[in-house]
């Protein structure tokens, strides 16, 4: 008898062997999770790591070529470019509903630029902090105009689609309690499958964002099939997030998220940025000039502003280029000049 | 495995008669008669099942051929709703497929996770060649693994560095399910062992192991993986999302394949172990050179059944948002323009599946067969 | 199963030798490798033990279960018992287990069943149906079952809406939003009716039993069924007239946007369902056939030669024997199902899985959350190993 299975269980011994020694280089001994120097480790690691959605269009989605786009990904571009001068020093993390608190919690990304509600028991308990709101937005529902129905109150005894472990079926429970009205949901995790199930009929309404409602509507071949009802039955301000006690790298993602605002109200675009050093506004000159000294208040480059404005442009471009083709209007969204809530503190 | 027992009862079917049948007993309308006709309901199921069968293979040719729109100019995909529920549109695989192949890997680099497909599928087949199975083959697949790694990161020879959260589409499935197989095994061997010890701990330790493992699903060791692996580890330190899972598939796996390894160890005549005893070998020494060896040859076939059992399990990353096969196929239609075509996605998916899957079943069954004829001679 | 070989020579030892404190004795070698490998894992858990209470700590995580006890305000789609969004995570997770359990149980039946049709129809006389059987259960064996359970998902939405359900027979309607079926209004009677029918039912095999142990002392044989239809017929029938005989139809009706009244199978439901019996049902045709090929066609010539009709040949010779060889691994089949059935939270089936999953995402407590879903899982496994191994032991040879 040939001894093939003791060389058998050999070889395998050996593989075993040699790839134990292979793949210890997966383990990356990451920067230390808790200690507020989130901002230090991602210097020396030369790269941003920003946990995004796995998929959501206008936010964050790769395309056919594997290039993450959408607004949730300009800002990792946003805040990878105020740190190093350079928007393509990022890596991007999918993160799902579930994991997202553990993987920033844990250090696996830097910043959490996913569509997260603030709310207090996250704020709390889960040992993150939110550094700014960079989209409000608000729960509504979403019918097909054939079913005839112009308000949410009418959807008494419907069929409503809604995704779970986010703050969005609570909003649902709370309302149809408040309002008495009895419906039967259909609760699916995953973002394509539960829009899916509502084009399919389904369901007869489908609850979310009004931004994803919308974003859904403009994707369909007859958004004039789809009907948003008027009313917005919660308050969802979107916000990055990052660990607790973290407070000069929550500055830095903080104060990119202002300059975006502040470019905007100052008409400053990605075209004309180059000029803007020798502005005759004092604060638009203290921004983008080399000695406006506001950098390395927060520890970053000289030119940290003109850079980020470079690589994504102002908050305006940002939205136009990547929720506008979507369909969504700026609304709360606009700065507060126009009347919107989107307010910067000064630059001085 | 259930089809062990089958094939080799299969295969005691008592031969045809050594005398030539008379002319009314062979040829076509013969054959015919005995297997589709041979009584009235014999014939009535016959008519049934094929009408269903012409019937359904002709909607399928219909919707899945005549009536399909195989590609779109520029995502404008309204030719292909309008053909909804007649036609299939496969204008989204011509778009998609490399998005369904290679995931978010970068575009111009996708000849290096191709590369790998390839460097694995070779793996296996050079793996399956009995002539093969010697201490050599143990180098090719470090060689080979260790290849696919450097082309799958980059970062020397001029290859670009590309980080694993990049990486996706049908080379996560091979690499979760062949490495899972490389660690899985080694442990199982070990565990198998350990079940079968007269060492009370060591052998608690390992049932306690094997039962927990096969008592939950897949599923929740994945949420574990994801969300539980990072508060494990002490501060500062991190594993990666997708070690994490691979994690998860070899600690199951090893469970199973266990199992699987002690059965080869059960069905070892006592005298086996009595001999090797009366020689005065050691423990190590008698399971090195005289159990391990027979008992391994003999788990083979069951070995590559649960291995295309894990095959099909690493799917399930799907759960926790690792971008494999299965993954990449639902991310490439949640693009609005593309959304509403699962079937097509499915079809195409599944099919990927079904050729590796069949392969190795059928490969598995040939196997045992070749094993079990040894055996009864 | 856990026979360990015992060594020869310590038979050949004397009972009580000294422990000597050498390498050489193998009870010395046995303790030390004991103490080393159970150190070493117990040091690997401390360590991460450590790590995680640590870390909960740092993270400012909340630990505990007092959340079962707070308000869920999670909707649930189809529940057995009573639910409402007010209630507490605790019910809400009880409604999951319930779930699973439903799906579980209503998908070993069915896969049974149907395994069992396509493993005798591979080994059917008729070409045709032996092979499309054969064909079958190689394709659906080399998909993943959750590929299948997602295209099942996608198929079942292609249905028509509930305004153009589909109506094969009166009151049955399929549509997307599921199977409606027209239901009796369920009343105390039926219930009632229901217990006269599993009294019955036990009354019955207890008397088939005697009749049994009767037969083998004096070889008469005593006829069951009128026993049977007296106790699992007639007597419920005389509870449900007794109480008054209620007979409402529920009819299911298409009011505003659904369909109500009536029993509804939700697609979801639906979808895993079929996936679940559809993928397992392969894996039974197999195990079935396997089993009928292992009894020597030789049982049944002695069966018939002994005079016994083919029903007789079938119930008493050859499946007995046949289960001998079915049951161990179809155990593990039906606890397959069950684990598989956690899948439900990727097509939106409300299992103890996908609501666990929700109050982890809610309260951010993860650790807690998984401990539910394994020990949930851990108990039904137990519990289905410890029945089968019952049944196992039952049905086995028994050797004089």
């Amino acid at each position: 008898m040939q001894p093939f299975g003791l060389s058998f269980a050999r070889a395998l011994g050996t593989v075993a062997l040699g790839l134990g020694l292979v793949l210890p280089g997966l383990a990356r001994a990451q920067a230390p999770a808790g200690a507020a120097n989130t901002f230090d480790a991602v210097k020396s690691r030369g790269q941003l790591v920003c946990g995004v959605n796995t998929g959501l269009a206008g936010f964050a989605q790769p395309d056919s070529q594997g290039v993450w786009r959408g607004f949730d990904a300009e800002y990792c571009r946003a805040i990878a470019a105020a740190i190093f001068g350079d928007a393509t020093k990022v890596r991007f993390v999918p993160t799902t509903a579930q994991v997202r608190f553990t993987a920033l919690q844990s250090g696996e990304v830097d910043v959490l630029s996913r569509n997260t509600t603030w709310t207090l028991s996250r704020d709390t308990s889960l040992g993150l902090d939110f550094a700014a709101t960079n989209f409000f937005d608000g729960q509504g529902f979403m019918v097909k105009t054939s079913l005839g129905v112009k308000s949410a109150k009418e959807l008494e005894g419907a069929t409503i689609c809604v995704q779970p472990g986010t703050t969005t079926e609570q909003n649902l429970s709370d309302w149809s309690r408040a309002n008495r009205i009895k419906f039967t949901p259909v609760v699916i995790e995953r973002l394509e499958e539960i829009v899916g199930a509502y084009i399919s009929g389904r369901c007869d309404a489908y609850t979310t964002d009004v931004s994803g409602l919308a974003a859904t509507r403009s994707a369909q071949p007859k958004p004039d099939d789809h009907l948003i009802l008027p009313e917005v039955i919660s308050k969802e301000p979107l916000a990055l997030g990052v660990r607790q006690g973290d407070a000069r790298f929550a500055d830095v993602v903080r104060w990119t998220h202002f300059l975006l605002l502040s470019a905007e109200e100052f008409g400053v675009t990605q075209a004309n940025v180059d000029k803007m050093a020798n502005d005759p506004r004092p604060e638009v000159k203290r921004m983008f000039s080399k000695d406006g000294g506001l950098g390395p208040m927060l520890g970053l480059p000289e030119l940290w502003a003109v850079n980020v404005v470079k690589a994504v442009g102002n908050y305006g471009e940002l939205f136009d280029r990547t929720l506008k083709p979507i369909g969504i209007q700026r609304g709360p969204n606009a700065l507060w000049t126009t009347g919107g809530l989107q307010y910067s503190p000064p630059f001085r | 495995m259930s089809d062990i027992t089958l094939d080799t009862a299969a295969a005691k079917v008592p031969k045809a008669a050594p005398r030539t049948p008379p002319a009314s007993q062979i040829g076509l309308p013969a054959w015919l008669r005995a297997n589709l006709f041979s009584s009235w309901i014999n014939t009535a199921v016959t008519l049934v099942v094929a009408y269903f069968l012409v019937r359904w293979a002709i909607g399928f040719v219909e919707w899945g051929i005549v009536n399909a729109v195989w590609s779109v100019p520029d995502n404008q995909t309204q030719a292909c709703r309008d053909l909804r529920g007649i036609g299939a549109c496969w204008a989204v695989i011509t778009e998609k497929h490399r998005f369904i192949l290679f995931g978010t890997y970068p575009y111009e680099e996708h000849w290096r996770p191709a590369l790998c497909v390839l460097l694995f599928v070779g793996l296996y087949i050079v793996s399956a060649m009995r002539r093969f199975w010697r201490k050599e083959l143990a180098l090719v697949w470090i060689g080979v693994l260790t290849l696919i790694g450097v082309l799958m990161w980059g970062g020397v020879a001029g290859l670009t560095y590309v980080p694993q959260e990049r990486w996706g589409g049908l080379v996560i499935t091979l690499i979760l399910a062949t490495f899972g197989l490389a660690f899985a095994f080694p442990l199982a061997i070990v565990v198998a062992l350990g079940r079968r010890s007269s060492l009370p701990a060591i052998k608690a330790l390992c049932v306690l192991y094997v039962e927990l493992i096969r008592g939950v699903p897949l599923i929740s060791l994945l949420f574990m993986a994801s969300v539980m692996f990072p508060l494990f580890l002490p501060e500062g330190m991190n594993i990666d999302k997708l070690l994490r899972a691979q994690l998860a598939i070899i600690l199951f796996a090893g469970a199973y394949l266990a199992e699987v390894v002690r059965g080869g160890l059960q069905s070892l005549s006592k005298g086996q172990y009595e001999a090797a005893d009366a020689l005065g070998l050691s423990y190590w020494q008698k399971t090195g050179f005289i159990i391990l060896p027979q008992a391994l040859r003999m788990v083979i076939p069951p070995l590559v059944n649960t291995f295309i059992g894990f095959f099909k399990d690493t799917s399930l990353v799907l759960i926790i948002g690792i971008f494999d096969l299965l993954t990449a196929g639902k991310t490439a239609i949640i693009e609005p323009a593309w959304q509403g075509f699962g079937i097509e996605v499915y079809l195409t998916v599944g099919a990927i599946y079904f050729v590796f899957c069949f392969a190795m079943s059928k490969y598995s069954q040939g196997l045992e067969a070749e094993l079990n004829r040894h055996r009864a001679r | 199963m856990s026979q360990t070989t015992i060594d020869p020579r310590s038979l050949r030892a004397p009972p009580r030798r000294p422990l000597r404190l050498s390498w050489s004795d193998e009870r010395v070698r046995a303790i030390v490798w004991q103490v080393l490998v159970v150190g070493v894992i117990g040091a690997i858990v401390w360590w991460l033990w450590s790590n995680t209470v640590h870390n909960l700590e740092v993270r400012r995580i909340a630990t505990g279960f007092g959340f079962l006890g707070r308000e869920a305000g999670l909707p649930i789609a189809e529940s057995l018992i009573e639910y409402s969004p007010t209630d507490t995570y605790l019910r809400a997770l009880t409604v999951g287990l319930l779930n699973t359990l439903k799906v579980a149980v209503v998908g070993i039946v069915l896969a049974t069943i149907l395994g069992t049709v396509i493993g005798i129809a591979r080994l059917s006389k008729n070409w045709l149906l032996a092979k499309i059987a054969a064909v079958y259960v190689e394709v659906i064996r080399d998909l993943p079952l959750l590929l299948q359970l997602l295209f099942w998902y996608a198929l079942l939405q292609g249905l028509p809406g509930p305004r153009q359900a589909l109506n094969p027979v009166q009151g049955v309607f399929l549509s997307n939003r599921g199977l409606k079926l027209p239901w009796i209004e369920w009343q105390d009677a039926h219930s009632f009716a229901l217990i006269a029918f599993l009294l019955g039912a036990a009354g019955t095999w207890l008397y088939r039993r005697a009749a049994i142990a009767k037969r083998m002392q004096d070889g008469r044989p005593r006829a069951v069924w009128p026993v049977a239809v007296g106790a699992m017929l007639v007597l419920p029938v005389a509870v449900w007239a007794a109480l008054g005989a209620p007979w409402v139809v529920d009819w299911p009706a298409l009011r505003g946007f659904n369909f109500r009244g009536g029993l509804n199978m939700s697609p979801e439901y639906f979808a895993l369902l079929l996936g679940l019996t559809l993928y397992t049902a392969g894996f039974i045709a197999e195990i079935v056939r396997a089993g009928i090929l292992a009894v020597p066609g030789g049982q049944w010539e002695a069966a018939q030669a002994l005079g016994l009709h083919p029903g007789q040949v079938l119930r008493q010779i050859v499946l007995p024997q046949a289960l001998r060889v079915i049951v161990p691994p179809m155990t593990s089949q039906y606890l397959n199902i069950t684990k598989n059935s956690s899948l439900a939270v990727a097509i939106g089936y409300q299992d103890i899985v996908s609501i666990a999953n929700t109050t982890l995402n809610q309260t951010g407590q993860a650790i807690e959350g998984i401990a539910i879903i394994m020990l949930v899982y851990l108990t039904i496994s137990l519990s289905i190993s410890f029945f089968m191994n019952w049944y196992n032991a039952r049905i086995a040879l028994v050797e004089r």
